[in-house]
Protein backbone atom coordinates (compact mmCIF):
# COMPACT_ATOMS: atom_id res chain seq x y z
CA UNK A 1 0.00 0.00 0.00
CA UNK A 2 1.14 3.23 -1.08
CA UNK A 3 2.00 6.08 1.51
CA UNK A 4 3.07 9.45 1.50
CA UNK A 5 5.72 10.72 3.63
CA UNK A 6 3.65 12.47 6.63
CA UNK A 7 2.08 9.01 6.86
CA UNK A 8 5.63 6.47 6.90
CA UNK A 9 6.68 8.97 9.57
CA UNK A 10 3.80 8.84 11.34
CA UNK A 11 3.66 5.14 11.10
CA UNK A 12 7.15 4.96 11.74
CA UNK A 13 6.76 6.86 15.00
CA UNK A 14 3.85 4.44 15.91
CA UNK A 15 5.65 1.20 15.48
CA UNK A 16 3.68 0.24 12.40
CA UNK A 17 3.91 -1.10 8.98
CA UNK A 18 1.78 1.54 7.99
CA UNK A 19 -0.87 4.06 8.75
CA UNK A 20 -4.33 5.36 6.99
CA UNK A 21 -5.92 8.69 7.08
CA UNK A 22 -7.92 9.18 9.94
CA UNK A 23 -6.77 6.79 12.18
CA UNK A 24 -5.52 7.78 15.87
CA UNK A 25 -2.29 6.69 16.77
CA UNK A 26 -0.15 6.98 19.76
CA UNK A 27 3.44 8.12 18.13
CA UNK A 28 6.93 8.67 19.61
CA UNK A 29 7.87 12.07 19.90
CA UNK A 30 11.61 13.34 18.83
CA UNK A 31 11.31 16.36 20.27
CA UNK A 32 8.87 18.40 22.14
CA UNK A 33 9.02 22.14 22.68
CA UNK A 34 7.96 25.17 24.03
CA UNK A 35 8.26 29.41 24.45
CA UNK A 36 7.73 31.86 27.22
CA UNK A 37 4.50 32.15 26.65
CA UNK A 38 3.32 28.67 26.27
CA UNK A 39 5.49 27.10 28.41
CA UNK A 40 4.69 28.33 31.85
CA UNK A 41 0.85 26.82 31.00
CA UNK A 42 2.36 23.31 29.77
CA UNK A 43 4.95 23.53 33.45
CA UNK A 44 1.56 24.24 35.27
CA UNK A 45 -0.27 21.08 33.57
CA UNK A 46 2.72 18.78 33.90
CA UNK A 47 3.14 19.20 37.44
CA UNK A 48 -0.51 17.93 37.58
CA UNK A 49 0.40 14.93 35.80
CA UNK A 50 2.75 13.16 39.29
CA UNK A 51 5.70 12.74 37.23
CA UNK A 52 9.03 13.64 38.68
CA UNK A 53 10.97 14.49 35.42
CA UNK A 54 10.69 15.17 31.71
CA UNK A 55 10.57 11.78 29.04
CA UNK A 56 14.07 13.21 27.70
CA UNK A 57 15.34 15.92 28.64
CA UNK A 58 18.04 16.41 25.48
CA UNK A 59 14.42 15.95 23.87
CA UNK A 60 12.45 19.04 25.38
CA UNK A 61 13.40 22.55 24.49
CA UNK A 62 12.16 25.88 25.79
CA UNK A 63 13.02 29.07 23.62
CA UNK A 64 12.14 32.26 25.36
CA UNK A 65 11.71 34.21 22.58
CA UNK A 66 8.38 36.07 22.77
CA UNK A 67 8.39 38.40 24.96
CA UNK A 68 12.12 38.92 25.43
CA UNK A 69 14.23 40.28 26.24
CA UNK A 70 11.75 40.85 29.19
CA UNK A 71 9.42 43.05 27.79
CA UNK A 72 8.09 43.74 31.48
CA UNK A 73 7.48 42.47 35.12
CA UNK A 74 4.63 40.14 34.20
CA UNK A 75 6.76 38.72 30.80
CA UNK A 76 10.19 38.40 33.12
CA UNK A 77 8.10 36.12 35.28
CA UNK A 78 7.11 34.16 32.30
CA UNK A 79 10.41 33.75 31.52
CA UNK A 80 11.80 33.20 34.94
CA UNK A 81 9.17 30.25 35.66
CA UNK A 82 10.31 28.60 32.23
CA UNK A 83 14.00 28.88 33.12
CA UNK A 84 13.32 28.12 36.94
CA UNK A 85 11.90 24.64 35.13
CA UNK A 86 14.24 24.08 32.87
CA UNK A 87 17.37 24.35 35.96
CA UNK A 88 15.51 21.86 37.66
CA UNK A 89 14.99 19.56 35.19
CA UNK A 90 18.03 19.54 33.64
CA UNK A 91 16.40 20.88 30.33
CA UNK A 92 19.79 20.60 28.13
CA UNK A 93 18.22 22.87 25.41
CA UNK A 94 17.03 25.59 27.21
CA UNK A 95 18.16 28.84 25.74
CA UNK A 96 18.91 32.04 27.23
CA UNK A 97 18.82 35.75 25.76
CA UNK A 98 21.87 36.40 23.75
CA UNK A 99 22.07 32.43 22.82
CA UNK A 100 19.05 32.22 21.39
CA UNK A 101 16.57 33.57 18.87
CA UNK A 102 13.13 32.68 17.20
CA UNK A 103 12.64 29.30 18.02
CA UNK A 104 11.94 27.90 14.38
CA UNK A 105 15.05 29.78 13.23
CA UNK A 106 16.65 28.12 15.95
CA UNK A 107 16.05 24.69 16.41
CA UNK A 108 16.95 23.29 12.55
CA UNK A 109 20.12 25.82 12.92
CA UNK A 110 21.05 23.90 15.95
CA UNK A 111 20.29 20.37 14.25
CA UNK A 112 18.17 19.74 17.15
CA UNK A 113 15.40 18.74 14.33
CA UNK A 114 15.95 16.23 11.51
CA UNK A 115 14.71 14.51 8.45
CA UNK A 116 12.10 11.45 9.35
CA UNK A 117 11.87 13.21 12.93
CA UNK A 118 8.39 13.76 14.77
CA UNK A 119 8.10 16.81 16.85
CA UNK A 120 5.25 18.69 18.57
CA UNK A 121 5.75 22.04 19.90
CA UNK A 122 3.65 24.07 21.67
CA UNK A 123 3.69 26.56 19.09
CA UNK A 124 1.40 26.83 15.64
CA UNK A 125 4.19 27.50 13.33
CA UNK A 126 5.75 24.15 14.82
CA UNK A 127 4.88 23.02 11.52
CA UNK A 128 8.36 24.81 10.05
CA UNK A 129 10.22 21.80 10.26
CA UNK A 130 8.33 19.84 7.49
CA UNK A 131 10.65 21.81 5.38
CA UNK A 132 13.58 19.19 6.67
CA UNK A 133 11.45 15.86 5.66
CA UNK A 134 10.02 15.67 9.26
CA UNK A 135 6.29 15.55 10.39
CA UNK A 136 6.22 18.39 12.92
CA UNK A 137 2.89 19.73 14.08
CA UNK A 138 1.81 22.84 17.03
CA UNK A 139 -0.34 21.66 19.77
CA UNK A 140 -1.65 23.64 22.61
CA UNK A 141 -0.01 23.79 26.56
CA UNK A 142 -1.59 20.92 27.72
CA UNK A 143 -0.96 18.27 24.64
CA UNK A 144 2.92 19.52 25.25
CA UNK A 145 2.51 18.98 29.06
CA UNK A 146 1.59 15.33 28.02
CA UNK A 147 4.29 14.86 25.54
CA UNK A 148 6.92 16.18 28.53
CA UNK A 149 5.27 13.29 30.67
CA UNK A 150 5.11 10.61 28.38
CA UNK A 151 7.15 11.32 24.91
CA UNK A 152 4.12 10.41 23.23
CA UNK A 153 1.24 12.13 21.64
CA UNK A 154 -1.64 10.98 20.07
CA UNK A 155 -2.72 12.27 16.69
CA UNK A 156 -5.09 11.55 14.06
CA UNK A 157 -3.42 10.27 10.57
CA UNK A 158 -4.25 13.43 8.20
CA UNK A 159 -5.27 13.25 4.60
CA UNK A 160 -2.50 14.83 2.58
CA UNK A 161 -2.92 17.74 -0.19
CA UNK A 162 0.22 17.87 -3.13
CA UNK A 163 1.09 21.42 -4.07
CA UNK A 164 2.75 20.46 -7.15
CA UNK A 165 5.05 23.88 -8.44
CA UNK A 166 6.77 23.66 -12.20
CA UNK A 167 8.98 26.18 -13.52
CA UNK A 168 11.38 28.66 -12.74
CA UNK A 169 10.43 31.55 -10.10
CA UNK A 170 10.92 35.10 -11.51
CA UNK A 171 13.41 37.60 -9.81
CA UNK A 172 12.37 38.53 -6.38
CA UNK A 173 10.25 35.30 -5.95
CA UNK A 174 10.61 33.52 -3.12
CA UNK A 175 8.81 30.45 -0.88
CA UNK A 176 6.97 33.66 0.63
CA UNK A 177 5.13 33.77 -2.70
CA UNK A 178 4.41 30.43 -3.55
CA UNK A 179 2.82 30.34 -0.39
CA UNK A 180 0.84 33.56 -0.16
CA UNK A 181 -0.35 32.23 -3.57
CA UNK A 182 -1.54 29.17 -2.34
CA UNK A 183 -3.12 30.19 0.87
CA UNK A 184 -4.96 33.24 -1.33
CA UNK A 185 -5.94 30.21 -3.62
CA UNK A 186 -7.00 27.57 -1.19
CA UNK A 187 -7.83 30.39 1.93
CA UNK A 188 -7.25 29.95 5.42
CA UNK A 189 -9.22 26.54 5.85
CA UNK A 190 -8.24 25.40 2.54
CA UNK A 191 -6.33 22.10 4.38
CA UNK A 192 -8.06 22.25 7.67
CA UNK A 193 -6.71 19.23 9.41
CA UNK A 194 -4.51 17.85 6.40
CA UNK A 195 -1.11 17.81 5.26
CA UNK A 196 0.28 20.21 3.02
CA UNK A 197 2.47 18.24 0.79
CA UNK A 198 4.89 20.80 -1.72
CA UNK A 199 6.79 19.09 -4.56
CA UNK A 200 7.77 19.60 -7.85
CA UNK A 201 10.89 21.36 -10.04
CA UNK A 202 10.45 25.01 -8.39
CA UNK A 203 10.65 23.27 -4.59
CA UNK A 204 13.41 21.17 -5.51
CA UNK A 205 15.31 24.25 -5.93
CA UNK A 206 14.25 26.18 -3.39
CA UNK A 207 16.68 26.66 -0.86
CA UNK A 208 16.17 25.22 2.20
CA UNK A 209 15.18 28.74 3.64
CA UNK A 210 13.20 29.40 1.00
CA UNK A 211 11.41 26.16 2.19
CA UNK A 212 11.13 26.99 6.04
CA UNK A 213 9.21 29.78 5.12
CA UNK A 214 6.34 27.66 3.08
CA UNK A 215 6.08 24.97 5.59
CA UNK A 216 5.72 27.71 8.22
CA UNK A 217 2.53 28.96 6.97
CA UNK A 218 0.50 25.70 5.99
CA UNK A 219 -0.62 26.71 9.23
CA UNK A 220 -2.12 29.62 7.68
CA UNK A 221 -4.22 27.40 5.75
CA UNK A 222 -5.56 25.25 8.77
CA UNK A 223 -2.98 22.37 7.91
CA UNK A 224 -1.72 20.16 10.68
CA UNK A 225 1.51 20.44 9.41
CA UNK A 226 3.91 21.11 6.03
CA UNK A 227 5.96 18.49 4.06
CA UNK A 228 8.78 18.89 1.44
CA UNK A 229 10.67 15.57 0.54
CA UNK A 230 14.14 15.71 1.67
CA UNK A 231 17.02 15.75 -1.34
CA UNK A 232 19.99 16.67 -1.71
CA UNK A 233 19.78 20.32 -0.74
CA UNK A 234 18.28 19.38 2.62
CA UNK A 235 21.54 16.76 2.78
CA UNK A 236 23.40 19.93 2.75
CA UNK A 237 22.01 21.48 5.25
CA UNK A 238 21.49 18.93 7.93
CA UNK A 239 24.88 17.05 7.15
CA UNK A 240 27.57 17.72 10.34
CA UNK A 241 24.57 20.27 11.81
CA UNK A 242 22.29 17.55 12.92
CA UNK A 243 22.76 16.03 16.22
CA UNK A 244 20.65 12.41 16.22
CA UNK A 245 20.27 10.00 13.17
CA UNK A 246 18.13 11.07 10.98
CA UNK A 247 16.08 9.24 7.77
CA UNK A 248 15.17 10.45 4.30
CA UNK A 249 11.15 9.61 3.43
CA UNK A 250 9.65 10.15 0.61
CA UNK A 251 6.08 9.94 -0.51
CA UNK A 252 5.77 6.73 -2.67
CA UNK A 253 4.21 6.76 -6.20
CA UNK A 254 0.45 5.80 -6.63
CA UNK A 255 0.29 7.84 -2.55
CA UNK A 256 -3.16 9.07 -1.82
CA UNK A 257 -3.98 12.40 -2.33
CA UNK A 258 -6.93 13.82 -1.22
CA UNK A 259 -6.37 16.66 -3.66
CA UNK A 260 -3.32 17.82 -5.92
CA UNK A 261 -2.87 21.17 -7.26
CA UNK A 262 -0.72 22.08 -9.63
CA UNK A 263 1.20 25.68 -10.51
CA UNK A 264 3.39 27.14 -12.98
CA UNK A 265 5.32 29.38 -10.80
CA UNK A 266 7.21 31.27 -13.42
CA UNK A 267 3.69 33.08 -13.45
CA UNK A 268 3.38 33.75 -9.97
CA UNK A 269 4.72 37.58 -8.62
CA UNK A 270 6.19 38.93 -5.62
CA UNK A 271 2.46 38.49 -3.33
CA UNK A 272 1.08 40.97 -0.92
CA UNK A 273 -1.89 39.89 1.57
CA UNK A 274 -3.87 42.52 2.44
CA UNK A 275 -5.70 42.89 6.24
CA UNK A 276 -6.81 41.12 8.36
CA UNK A 277 -6.53 37.68 6.58
CA UNK A 278 -3.58 35.66 4.87
CA UNK A 279 -5.80 34.59 2.67
CA UNK A 280 -5.96 38.18 1.20
CA UNK A 281 -2.98 37.91 -1.18
CA UNK A 282 -2.99 39.68 -4.50
CA UNK A 283 0.30 40.36 -6.70
CA UNK A 284 2.14 43.33 -5.91
CA UNK A 285 1.87 44.77 -9.04
CA UNK A 286 -2.56 45.07 -7.95
CA UNK A 287 -1.73 46.85 -4.58
CA UNK A 288 -2.26 50.18 -5.67
CA UNK A 289 -1.25 52.95 -3.30
CA UNK A 290 -1.04 51.99 -0.01
CA UNK A 291 1.23 54.35 1.86
CA UNK A 292 3.05 52.83 5.12
CA UNK A 293 4.46 53.63 8.83
CA UNK A 294 6.39 50.87 9.50
CA UNK A 295 8.12 48.04 7.44
CA UNK A 296 9.21 44.61 10.21
CA UNK A 297 11.57 42.15 8.03
CA UNK A 298 12.62 39.25 10.67
CA UNK A 299 10.17 36.03 12.47
CA UNK A 300 10.04 32.86 11.45
CA UNK A 301 8.58 33.65 8.45
CA UNK A 302 11.38 35.64 7.50
CA UNK A 303 13.96 36.13 9.46
CA UNK A 304 17.04 33.66 8.41
CA UNK A 305 20.56 34.38 6.10
CA UNK A 306 18.73 34.25 2.62
CA UNK A 307 15.89 36.83 3.50
CA UNK A 308 18.37 39.38 5.27
CA UNK A 309 20.79 39.02 1.85
CA UNK A 310 17.55 39.96 0.00
CA UNK A 311 16.81 42.78 1.99
CA UNK A 312 20.23 44.18 1.84
CA UNK A 313 20.14 43.43 -1.57
CA UNK A 314 17.19 45.74 -2.24
CA UNK A 315 18.40 48.39 0.52
CA UNK A 316 21.95 48.82 -0.83
CA UNK A 317 22.98 51.88 -1.32
CA UNK A 318 19.08 53.20 -0.50
CA UNK A 319 17.75 55.18 2.26
CA UNK A 320 14.24 54.11 4.13
CA UNK A 321 11.40 56.60 3.21
CA UNK A 322 11.42 59.61 6.06
CA UNK A 323 7.57 58.47 6.71
CA UNK A 324 9.09 55.09 7.24
CA UNK A 325 10.47 53.04 10.26
CA UNK A 326 12.39 50.16 9.02
CA UNK A 327 13.12 47.23 11.59
CA UNK A 328 14.65 44.51 10.96
CA UNK A 329 15.28 41.23 13.39
CA UNK A 330 17.30 38.89 12.64
CA UNK A 331 16.29 35.15 13.92
CA UNK A 332 19.02 33.86 15.75
CA UNK A 333 22.11 34.83 17.45
CA UNK A 334 24.08 32.84 14.45
CA UNK A 335 22.39 35.09 11.59
CA UNK A 336 23.17 38.15 13.23
CA UNK A 337 26.63 37.22 13.97
CA UNK A 338 26.56 36.05 9.96
CA UNK A 339 25.30 39.27 8.73
CA UNK A 340 27.70 41.10 10.57
CA UNK A 341 30.21 39.40 8.94
CA UNK A 342 28.70 39.89 5.33
CA UNK A 343 28.15 43.81 5.96
CA UNK A 344 24.53 43.44 5.59
CA UNK A 345 23.92 44.98 8.91
CA UNK A 346 26.15 48.31 7.96
CA UNK A 347 23.56 48.34 4.89
CA UNK A 348 20.72 48.05 7.17
CA UNK A 349 22.18 50.68 9.44
CA UNK A 350 23.36 52.56 6.72
CA UNK A 351 19.76 53.28 4.82
CA UNK A 352 18.32 53.73 8.48
CA UNK A 353 16.61 50.64 9.68
CA UNK A 354 16.49 50.05 13.39
CA UNK A 355 18.03 46.66 13.45
CA UNK A 356 17.05 44.56 16.65
CA UNK A 357 18.06 41.56 18.66
CA UNK A 358 16.37 38.06 17.78
CA UNK A 359 12.92 38.42 19.18
CA UNK A 360 9.76 37.13 17.80
CA UNK A 361 8.97 41.17 19.21
CA UNK A 362 6.45 42.96 17.22
CA UNK A 363 5.56 40.15 14.73
CA UNK A 364 2.64 38.77 17.55
CA UNK A 365 2.30 42.67 18.99
CA UNK A 366 4.68 41.53 21.89
CA UNK A 367 7.31 44.97 21.72
CA UNK A 368 9.48 46.38 19.95
CA UNK A 369 7.45 47.76 17.09
CA UNK A 370 4.01 48.17 17.95
CA UNK A 371 1.55 50.25 15.78
CA UNK A 372 -0.86 52.48 16.72
CA UNK A 373 -4.33 52.89 15.58
CA UNK A 374 -4.33 53.84 12.09
CA UNK A 375 -0.96 52.97 11.43
CA UNK A 376 0.27 50.57 8.15
CA UNK A 377 3.08 48.16 8.37
CA UNK A 378 4.23 45.59 5.55
CA UNK A 379 5.46 42.91 7.53
CA UNK A 380 7.64 39.48 6.50
CA UNK A 381 5.28 37.65 9.31
CA UNK A 382 3.00 35.18 9.08
CA UNK A 383 -0.35 36.93 10.06
CA UNK A 384 -2.29 40.06 9.72
CA UNK A 385 -5.12 39.03 11.78
CA UNK A 386 -6.87 42.41 13.59
CA UNK A 387 -4.60 43.97 16.01
CA UNK A 388 -1.97 41.09 15.49
CA UNK A 389 0.77 43.89 15.92
CA UNK A 390 -1.17 46.30 18.00
CA UNK A 391 -3.87 48.63 17.83
CA UNK A 392 -7.35 46.45 16.71
CA UNK A 393 -7.02 49.76 14.10
CA UNK A 394 -4.04 48.99 12.82
CA UNK A 395 -2.87 46.93 9.82
CA UNK A 396 -0.43 44.41 8.42
CA UNK A 397 0.70 43.58 5.29
CA UNK A 398 2.32 40.74 4.49
CA UNK A 399 4.71 40.10 1.92
CA UNK A 400 8.64 38.73 1.20
CA UNK A 401 11.34 40.44 2.08
CA UNK A 402 12.26 42.06 -1.14
CA UNK A 403 8.54 43.79 -1.30
CA UNK A 404 9.23 44.70 2.25
CA UNK A 405 12.94 46.75 1.68
CA UNK A 406 11.22 47.79 -1.53
CA UNK A 407 8.21 48.92 0.00
CA UNK A 408 10.48 50.37 3.31
CA UNK A 409 12.70 52.96 0.33
CA UNK A 410 9.48 53.49 -1.59
CA UNK A 411 7.06 54.77 1.42
CA UNK A 412 4.20 52.62 0.05
CA UNK A 413 3.60 48.89 -0.88
CA UNK A 414 6.24 48.85 -3.87
CA UNK A 415 7.74 45.85 -5.86
CA UNK A 416 11.77 45.37 -5.83
CA UNK A 417 11.76 46.69 -9.11
CA UNK A 418 10.37 49.93 -8.39
CA UNK A 419 13.11 51.11 -6.70
CA UNK A 420 16.43 49.12 -8.29
CA UNK B 1 -26.23 18.61 32.19
CA UNK B 2 -27.84 20.94 29.94
CA UNK B 3 -25.77 23.93 28.56
CA UNK B 4 -28.39 27.16 28.58
CA UNK B 5 -27.57 30.46 27.62
CA UNK B 6 -27.96 33.53 25.54
CA UNK B 7 -25.87 33.40 22.28
CA UNK B 8 -23.47 35.90 21.48
CA UNK B 9 -22.85 35.80 17.55
CA UNK B 10 -19.45 35.81 15.63
CA UNK B 11 -18.21 35.89 12.21
CA UNK B 12 -15.84 33.05 10.05
CA UNK B 13 -12.33 32.81 10.92
CA UNK B 14 -12.21 34.20 14.46
CA UNK B 15 -8.51 33.90 15.37
CA UNK B 16 -6.83 33.62 18.61
CA UNK B 17 -5.49 37.05 18.41
CA UNK B 18 -9.62 38.59 18.70
CA UNK B 19 -9.99 35.39 21.16
CA UNK B 20 -7.23 37.13 23.42
CA UNK B 21 -5.03 39.48 21.79
CA UNK B 22 -0.87 39.03 22.65
CA UNK B 23 -0.95 42.35 24.81
CA UNK B 24 -2.67 40.23 27.78
CA UNK B 25 -0.22 37.05 27.36
CA UNK B 26 1.93 38.17 29.54
CA UNK B 27 -0.20 36.31 32.12
CA UNK B 28 -1.99 33.15 32.20
CA UNK B 29 -3.91 33.99 35.12
CA UNK B 30 -7.57 32.16 33.81
CA UNK B 31 -9.51 35.45 35.57
CA UNK B 32 -7.34 38.31 34.16
CA UNK B 33 -7.50 36.70 30.25
CA UNK B 34 -11.28 36.35 31.13
CA UNK B 35 -11.50 40.37 31.15
CA UNK B 36 -10.00 40.56 27.72
CA UNK B 37 -12.04 37.64 26.32
CA UNK B 38 -12.67 38.63 22.98
CA UNK B 39 -11.84 41.96 23.00
CA UNK B 40 -10.27 42.63 19.59
CA UNK B 41 -13.91 41.33 18.05
CA UNK B 42 -16.36 42.82 20.30
CA UNK B 43 -14.27 45.09 22.91
CA UNK B 44 -17.37 45.24 25.40
CA UNK B 45 -17.72 41.32 25.02
CA UNK B 46 -16.18 41.11 28.40
CA UNK B 47 -18.86 43.43 30.03
CA UNK B 48 -22.26 42.10 28.31
CA UNK B 49 -21.44 38.37 28.76
CA UNK B 50 -23.25 36.74 31.67
CA UNK B 51 -22.14 32.74 33.10
CA UNK B 52 -23.85 30.40 30.87
CA UNK B 53 -23.82 32.33 27.67
CA UNK B 54 -22.88 30.59 24.43
CA UNK B 55 -20.70 32.10 21.29
CA UNK B 56 -21.79 31.07 17.96
CA UNK B 57 -19.71 31.65 15.08
CA UNK B 58 -18.84 30.51 11.31
CA UNK B 59 -15.90 28.20 10.04
CA UNK B 60 -12.68 27.92 11.40
CA UNK B 61 -13.19 29.16 15.34
CA UNK B 62 -10.27 29.58 16.60
CA UNK B 63 -7.56 29.96 13.83
CA UNK B 64 -4.03 30.99 14.46
CA UNK B 65 -2.10 30.65 17.06
CA UNK B 66 -2.16 27.58 19.33
CA UNK B 67 -1.95 29.81 22.63
CA UNK B 68 -4.47 27.83 25.05
CA UNK B 69 -5.12 31.20 26.98
CA UNK B 70 -7.67 31.31 23.65
CA UNK B 71 -10.26 28.74 25.10
CA UNK B 72 -9.12 29.68 28.76
CA UNK B 73 -10.23 32.57 28.77
CA UNK B 74 -13.52 31.66 26.98
CA UNK B 75 -14.31 29.22 30.15
CA UNK B 76 -12.86 31.73 32.34
CA UNK B 77 -15.31 34.09 31.23
CA UNK B 78 -18.11 31.92 31.95
CA UNK B 79 -19.31 30.95 28.28
CA UNK B 80 -20.83 27.48 28.95
CA UNK B 81 -19.92 26.53 25.33
CA UNK B 82 -19.02 27.54 21.93
CA UNK B 83 -21.05 26.17 19.18
CA UNK B 84 -18.88 26.91 15.32
CA UNK B 85 -19.67 25.24 11.81
CA UNK B 86 -15.95 24.14 11.76
CA UNK B 87 -12.85 24.67 14.46
CA UNK B 88 -9.37 25.08 13.36
CA UNK B 89 -7.37 21.93 14.28
CA UNK B 90 -5.40 23.19 17.57
CA UNK B 91 -7.68 25.10 18.89
CA UNK B 92 -10.60 22.24 18.70
CA UNK B 93 -7.96 19.84 20.86
CA UNK B 94 -7.39 22.44 23.42
CA UNK B 95 -11.11 22.91 24.14
CA UNK B 96 -11.59 18.84 24.78
CA UNK B 97 -7.72 19.38 26.56
CA UNK B 98 -8.97 22.02 29.21
CA UNK B 99 -12.69 21.30 29.37
CA UNK B 100 -14.19 23.78 27.27
CA UNK B 101 -17.40 21.92 25.46
CA UNK B 102 -17.48 22.86 21.87
CA UNK B 103 -19.80 21.79 18.91
CA UNK B 104 -19.58 21.46 15.08
CA UNK B 105 -22.55 22.51 13.59
CA UNK B 106 -22.58 24.33 10.45
CA UNK B 107 -26.71 24.71 10.28
CA UNK B 108 -27.06 25.88 13.83
CA UNK B 109 -23.87 28.12 13.06
CA UNK B 110 -25.91 29.60 9.86
CA UNK B 111 -29.21 29.43 11.56
CA UNK B 112 -29.09 30.67 14.88
CA UNK B 113 -29.16 34.40 15.98
CA UNK B 114 -27.80 36.97 18.07
CA UNK B 115 -29.29 37.46 21.46
CA UNK B 116 -31.72 33.47 20.86
CA UNK B 117 -31.48 31.51 24.17
CA UNK B 118 -29.86 28.52 23.02
CA UNK B 119 -30.05 25.03 25.14
CA UNK B 120 -27.14 22.25 24.05
CA UNK B 121 -27.43 18.61 25.24
CA UNK B 122 -23.25 17.80 25.22
CA UNK B 123 -24.47 13.93 25.78
CA UNK B 124 -26.38 14.03 22.96
CA UNK B 125 -24.75 17.10 20.81
CA UNK B 126 -28.81 18.04 20.64
CA UNK B 127 -28.65 21.89 19.74
CA UNK B 128 -31.90 23.64 21.11
CA UNK B 129 -32.73 27.15 19.32
CA UNK B 130 -35.02 28.13 22.77
CA UNK B 131 -36.25 30.92 21.20
CA UNK B 132 -37.08 29.78 17.65
CA UNK B 133 -37.96 26.10 18.22
CA UNK B 134 -35.84 24.52 15.93
CA UNK B 135 -33.44 21.67 16.98
CA UNK B 136 -30.16 20.78 15.42
CA UNK B 137 -27.32 17.83 15.77
CA UNK B 138 -23.57 18.35 16.43
CA UNK B 139 -21.33 16.85 14.55
CA UNK B 140 -20.79 13.64 16.65
CA UNK B 141 -17.12 13.67 19.05
CA UNK B 142 -14.47 11.74 18.13
CA UNK B 143 -14.15 8.41 20.23
CA UNK B 144 -10.66 9.44 21.57
CA UNK B 145 -11.80 13.05 22.56
CA UNK B 146 -14.83 11.42 24.44
CA UNK B 147 -12.53 9.51 26.57
CA UNK B 148 -10.75 12.93 27.24
CA UNK B 149 -13.79 14.04 28.40
CA UNK B 150 -14.97 10.76 30.46
CA UNK B 151 -11.00 11.15 32.30
CA UNK B 152 -11.75 15.10 32.80
CA UNK B 153 -9.34 16.61 31.10
CA UNK B 154 -6.01 14.84 29.01
CA UNK B 155 -4.00 16.11 31.99
CA UNK B 156 -5.88 13.37 34.14
CA UNK B 157 -6.22 11.01 31.16
CA UNK B 158 -2.43 11.01 31.28
CA UNK B 159 -2.02 10.90 35.03
CA UNK B 160 -4.43 7.78 35.65
CA UNK B 161 -2.24 5.90 32.90
CA UNK B 162 1.38 7.19 34.25
CA UNK B 163 -0.10 5.81 37.73
CA UNK B 164 -1.46 2.66 36.43
CA UNK B 165 1.96 1.77 34.66
CA UNK B 166 4.13 3.48 36.94
CA UNK B 167 7.50 3.96 35.08
CA UNK B 168 7.74 5.31 31.79
CA UNK B 169 9.81 5.05 28.59
CA UNK B 170 12.87 7.29 27.61
CA UNK B 171 15.47 8.35 29.91
CA UNK B 172 15.72 10.89 32.53
S1 LIG C 1 8.11 35.03 15.05
FE1 LIG C 1 5.90 35.42 15.18
S2 LIG C 1 4.90 33.66 14.32
FE2 LIG C 1 7.04 33.09 14.68
S3 LIG C 1 7.06 32.12 16.70
FE3 LIG C 1 7.45 34.28 17.01
S4 LIG C 1 5.44 35.23 17.36
FE4 LIG C 1 5.08 33.21 16.48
Amino acid sequence: MPMTITEKILAAHAGKDRVVPGEMIAARVDLALANDITGPVAIKEFEKIGVSNVFDRERVAMVPDHFTPNKDIKSAELARLVRDFSRKHGIVNYFEVGRAGVEHCLLPEQGLVGPGDLVVGADSHTCTYGALGAFSTGVGSTDLAAAMALGEVWLKVPETVRFEFEGELQPWVGGKDLILRVIGDIGVDGALYQAMEFAGPAIEKLSMDGRFTMCNMAVEAGAKNGIIAPDEVTRAYVEGRCRRPYRFYQSDPGARYKKVYRYDASRIEPQVAFPHLPENSRPVSEAGLVEIDQVVIGSCTNGRMEDLREAARVLEGKKVHKNVRLLIFPGTQEIYLQSLKEGLIETFVRAGAAVGTPTCGPCLGGHAGILAAGERCVATTNRNFVGRMGHPESEVYLSGPAVAAASAVAGRIASPLEVE
Amino acid sequence: MELKGRVWKFGSDVDTDAIIPARHLNTADPAELARHCMEDADPDFPLKVKPGDIIVAGKNFGCGSSREHAPIAIKAAGVSCVIAGTFARIFYRNAFNIGLPIFESPEAAEDVGEGDEVAVDPETGTIKNLTTGKTYRAAPVPPFMRQIIAAGGLINYVAARVKKEGARGGKT
